[in-house]
């Protein structure tokens, strides 16, 4: 057992991940070595189809074996088809003890609890939302979660930690000979972010596509350079699933006012000048201080830089409107979102190595100036957990939590101070998933805390009457004086989870529940 | 002279408003155990108002409490759980009758000795939500020095007034006018209805406009976003404060000289305009509440 440096008892070694270097420092973790790669091939004009007539063709063509790793991206989100289709036919094939290594995993993906009962996934590398988080929660899986951030997770593949021997890649529009986009089709997705270093680094490279178009394809995004097989299918998802219609801003007064703070914030913030650079999540109070940004932006007659992240509808009106030069797209949530990367040449598809990997020559959230970023607690010391709600039970992925958070100038968790009756805001969080050195500002709507290592920050909010400046601290007494102490989680000692930080080092641990 | 330009309404049976509610920054809260609270929670709401009544933490609004109507049976008990917690006012529905502001007023007296708070520093805001209280509202607002507001009502009034809601709200324009006209000559705070379109921000903007210009100080509300809009609207504009800066300097040089008259650009200015310069920038939050 060590402490590591967000204070955390961690074992030397987990049963099922293996040795543990324990988190040292958001800047201690340095790369040795070099990338790994895949092997050499050659392909010529002797074979200018890589179509095959099926899943299960295109599983046996690509060699993979009992206990090999697959990754899946989740571009396709709560309407994606790809990641069950896949794994019944590996069933059917009895293809066994997989390593599944999805950039995440939605609520559609309940179905992957028979596989796992029947020994077809042996572990999940990857976010695990939902039914298949409380699954493993509760001790329903033989190996722990290994979760990673959208940018530990490049990190990972290019140094070798995790060897992807088959990657999924759901494909919007493909062509015969290998050229995918998300950009056009009926299941059109718009960015393939997450999935460009597993077509990069897999050993083999599968799309399933269920729109197969003349060579080449508009807009390519993944090439034929990197892609093997191509098959087509009924369907790889449903729209209604895959993306929201325009993204609208909330009414709900507490959200708003949690919303006006942050936006106050960032205003008296020295990074409120020509050229900003922010991100905000798609959540409604994230959306929201986009908003009263926005209108701040406007009035004094500034003009961002870039926007960065998931992208909504609300960013693509900001970049159409002239205040933002850019959109640099991992992901995007909403029809507005696919229509524009597809037709606007200032909205461009970046990968998530581009985004957030640290071990790069340099990945976008380093040029970041603020990040609005949600979290289910945070506590005294600026940690934040996103990983795991107040009962314990693992249901959220890291995303680009960590990664934003370690790159921007001004990193905001705006949270509302109560949920029903559990504090978000705690003494210390059950899971430490970004480190309080990393953490700015605490918005709640009782008031704003900053970190006390940012006192240029302090003295800059004192300027603005509007924030209403408090301490962590008082936060939690708060907290406690209205909803009294928790009683504390009871955990068995078995490990279920492992956060990773974004450099490969242990953060935290996630243990199984005990049963009530 | 108190800030009364928007009083939010909570619901006396939601925790999670009653304790939030001061944040959105409202210059009153009502904790409300009347129309909000079922007949099967009268009880149960009475019992919340007064813990979060303890709590005390409402920043600087006003905090009064909208007790159940005097022809009810809960109006007793709920002054007497509410009274002690030494909150600045309550507010009485469908109020008719200048007898029952003078039985009140009897009833808080007694509990304020009780409970060893100055007696009279229990405000009343009187509601008049039916024809008659309508009429007699000077005799009404004028009936006990606690009274500190009289407000026409919405729905009921109008169901009152065998009508209905219209577009332009023509149906209330009456009641308006007498209730704004009784207030002043009784020396109390009119005080608007609520707006009841919480997604029409144009048309609470427009009302808002309106009421300002008959003469109200405020208004009710149901929605935290509504409050904002409110206080743009009562905002005084740049030209209105340069005039009420220069009169209420004006004014306070007289009271060193000790001069009894006011000139401001070589006019006399009387006293009532020095007042309403001072609210004007107490408005646009220039000069400390006072009263």
């Amino acid at each position: 057992m060590a402490v590591n440096a967000a204070g955390r008892n961690i074992p030397n070694n987990i049963p099922g991940y293996g040795d543990v270097l324990p988190f040292r420092g958001y800047t201690k973790r340095l790369p040795k070595g070099n990338r790994v790669g895949k092997k050499n091939r050659a392909t010529f004009n002797t074979r200018t189809d890589k179509t095959l007539p099926n899943l299960k063709a295109a599983i046996k063509a690509s060699g993979l074996q009992i206990g090999m790793t697959i990754s899946f991206h989740h571009h396709l989100r709560n309407g994606d088809y790809v990641v069950n289709m896949v794994l019944d036919a590996c069933y059917e094939l009895g293809i066994k003890e997989l390593v599944v290594f999805p950039t995440a995993l939605f609520g559609v993906h309940k179905h992957l609890t028979k596989h796992i009962q029947k020994g077809v996934i042996k572990q999940i590398q990857g976010s695990v939302n939902g039914p298949i988080g409380q699954l493993a929660s509760e001790g329903g899986m033989e190996l722990p979660v290994v979760l990673r951030s959208h940018g530990g997770r490049p990190r990972a593949v290019m140094s070798g930690d995790v060897h992807i021997d088959v990657a999924f890649v759901a494909a919007p529009t493909a062509d015969r000979y290998g050229n995918l986009t998300g950009a056009h089709g009926e299941s059109a997705c718009g960015s393939l972010g997450y999935a460009h270093t597993d077509a990069d680094f897999a050993e083999c490279v599968v799309a399933v596509t269920d729109n197969l178009v003349n060579y080449p394809a508009l807009d390519i995004q993944i090439p034929q350079t990197q892609v093997d097989y191509v098959v087509e299918v009924d369907k790889i998802g449903d729209p209604s699933g895959i993306v929201s219609g325009t993204t609208r801003v909330t009414r709900d007064p507490m959200r708003l006012l949690i919303a006006r703070y942050a936006a106050h914030l960032i205003e008296a913030s020295p990074y409120f000048k020509e050229g900003i650079s922010f991100q905000t999540g798609a959540g409604g109070i994230s959306l929201a201080t986009a908003a009263y940004v926005r209108e701040a932006m406007r009035e004094r007659n500034i003009k961002g830089s870039f926007g960065l992240g998931g992208i909504t509808s609300f960013f693509v009106d900001m970049l159409e409107e002239g205040l933002f030069e850019q959109i640099l797209d991992v992901q995007s949530f909403d029809l507005a979102a696919v229509e524009s990367i597809s037709r606007n040449a200032k909205h461009v598809e970046i990968s998530a190595d581009w985004y957030a990997n640290p071990w790069n020559a340099g990945c976008v959230v380093n040029m970041l100036d603020t990040v609005v970023l949600g979290a289910t607690e945070v506590d005294r010391k600026f940690n934040a957990n996103v990983n795991t709600e107040a009962d314990g039970a693992l249901l959220h992925g890291i995303g680009g939590h960590q990664d934003t958070a370690s790159g921007a100038k001004l990193t905001i968790i705006t949270t509302p101070l109560l949920r029903g009756r559990i504090p978000s805001v705690v003494d210390s969080v059950y899971t430490v998933t970004t480190p309080g050195e990393v953490v700015d500002a605490v918005v709640t709507e009782f008031g704003v805390a900053i970190n006390p290592n940012r006192k240029d920050l302090i003295e800059a909010a004192k300027s603005d009457p509007e924030i209403p400046l408090v301490s962590i601290d008082d936060l939690v007494e708060k907290a406690e004086k209205l909803t009294g102490s928790m009683t504390p989680v009871e955990v068995e000692d078995r490990i279920i989870g492992v956060v990773e930080y974004r450099d490969g080092s242990v953060i935290d641990v996630v243990r199984q529940l005990k049963k009530k | 002279m108190r800030l009364r330009r928007t009083k939010l309404y909570l619901p006396g049976n939601n925790p999670n408003m009653l304790l939030r509610g001061y944040l959105f920054k409202p210059d009153g809260v009502i904790l409300d155990l009347e129309d909000a609270v079922s007949m099967s929670e009268k009880d149960a709401a009475r019992i919340l108002v007064r813990e979060v009544l303890k709590q005390g933490e409402f920043g600087e609004c006003e905090v009064t409490v909208r007790i159940n109507g005097m022809d009810t049976e809960f109006w007793r008990k709920d002054i007497e759980t509410v009274v002690p917690c030494g909150i600045d006012g309550i507010r009485v529905p469908k109020v008719e009758s200048p007898k029952d502001m003078q039985i009140l007023d009897e009833a808080l007296s007694e509990i304020e000795e009780k409970a060893g708070i100055p007696v009279g520093k229990t405000l009343i805001f009187c509601l008049l939500e039916t024809a008659l209280g309508i009429w007699r509202a000077y005799d009404i607002a004028t009936a006990s020095p606690r009274i500190a507001g009289i407000c026409p009502g919405g729905e009921d009034l109008r169901a009152d007034l065998k009508t209905d809601r219209s577009e332009t709200g023509e149906e209330l324009v009456g009641p308006r006018r007498i209730v704004v006209l009784a207030a002043h000559a009784a020396k109390v705070d009119a005080l608007d209805t609520v707006y009841a379109d919480v997604t029409d921000d144009e048309g609470l903007k427009r009302e808002t406009q309106w009421i300002k210009q008959l003469g109200y100080q405020g208004k009710s509300v149901i929605h935290p976003n509504q409050i904002p809009i409110i206080h743009a609207v009562f905002a005084p504009t740049q030209k209105e404060i340069e005039q009420a800066k220069k009169i209420v300097a004006a004014a306070r040089e007289a009271a060193k000289k000790g001069l009894g008259a006011v000139s401001v650009d070589g006019r006399m200015v009387d006293k009532p305009v020095v007042k309403r310069a001072e609210y004007t920038l107490q408005r646009a939050g220039l000069l400390e509440g006072g009263e």
